[in-house]
């Protein structure tokens, strides 16, 4: 039952979950993590043509002041170890994508004996985008499915996920 | 100096322990043995007529048929502009040859990395640890029987079956 908007012009109503999640959605900051050729796309993404900052997402060069970890390359078990001490390091509420082949599975270089086969047995990832390496416009969409996800979360209602995970 | 005559001024050196020269290949080899690397190596670099001041690329090559693993020495010479290959074979079970860190002080970080890789003992290197591979890492990963671990430090070597046919 929607709330009658008396002042249409000037009043806006909302509700809180609604408001909190768009302002959080609205600022994904991501940390700057490329580990092999997807950081060229990453940083295409970036770029002035696909333009991420146009969703908020800006990139951190600290896990500590960052959102979301955008894992683009190969990931080899001496870097994996480091990748797990810096998702620790980020701050709740926090999300990956895993950017590519290589961080889904392995990709390419998955019979490799020094290649982790998939940043998922690290760390928990909310979205796989696939490609070798993916276009802007493919990490473009894994964003914009992490701001769904983002504005799906309840966070003041008791028991739900996302309140229990806090 | 073609090939044929870097060998044989090799052999005028140092006649013991060098032989199995090889021209019909891209890159001419001969073949010392390993008590002789030391001795050769530098006799390719001091002698006047070689001059090879530049180890290019040190390697190894595992071959389990013939129970040895081949060390492998690229040398070029900026004087001459001359290049060749010295080959030694180490046994597999033990393998063990000297350091040509003292000849060449570029051969320190391309033995550790054949340590790493291979498992070849360089007898008389200053600091023989692991340098691409993490430090508690088990096995050397470039030997034909080289057997993949389980899971390294927690983490599962298992690979996803997408196409089970291609996997293991």
């Amino acid at each position: 039952m929607p709330i009658t908007n008396s002042l249409p012009e000037t009043v806006f109503t909302t509700r809180v979950d609604d408001l909190l999640n768009w302002g959080r959605a609205s600022s994904q900051w991501y940390m700057l993590f490329g580990l092999a050729c997807c950081a060229i796309e990453l940083m295409q993404t970036g770029g002035p043509r696909a333009d991420l900052d146009r969703f908020g997402c800006v990139p951190r060069a600290t896990p500590r002041q960052s959102d979301l970890m955008i894992v683009a390359g190969t990931l080899t078990y001496k870097m994996a170890k480091r990748t797990r001490l810096l998702y620790d390091q980020m701050p709740d509420p926090k999300y990956v994508i895993s950017m590519g082949s290589c961080s889904n599975c392995g990709g390419l270089f998955q019979m490799a004996y020094s290649v982790c086969k998939g940043v998922d047995k690290i760390v928990p990832v909310d979205v796989y985008v696939p490609g070798c390496p993916p276009r802007p416009e493919a990490l473009t969409e894994g964003l914009l499915r992490i701001q769904d996800k983002v504005m799906r979360e309840r966070w003041l209602v008791k028991g739900s996920a996302a309140a229990e995970a806090r | 100096m073609t090939a044929k005559e870097i060998y044989e001024r090799v052999r005028e050196l140092c006649p013991d322990g060098v032989g199995g020269f090889d021209e019909e290949v891209p890159e001419p080899f001969f073949k010392v043995e390993p008590a002789r690397i030391q001795e050769v190596c530098k006799a390719l670099r001091d002698d006047d007529a070689l001059k090879f001041h530049v180890l290019s690329d040190l390697t190894a090559v595992d071959l389990p048929k013939e129970n040895v693993i081949q060390v492998v020495y690229h040398l070029y010479s900026y004087d001459s502009r001359q290049q060749i290959v010295v080959k030694v074979d180490v046994d597999r079970d033990a393998a063990r040859i000297a350091t040509v860190e003292d000849v060449w002080k570029v051969a320190n970080w391309f033995e550790r990395e054949v340590f790493d890789l291979f498992g070849v003992l360089f007898e008389g290197h200053s600091d023989l640890r692991r340098i691409l591979l993490p430090e508690d890492w088990v096995g050397y990963p470039l030997r034909k029987d080289f057997v993949e671990q389980e899971e390294y430090d927690g983490i599962s070597t298992e690979r996803a079956p997408l196409v089970p046919e291609n996997l293991r």
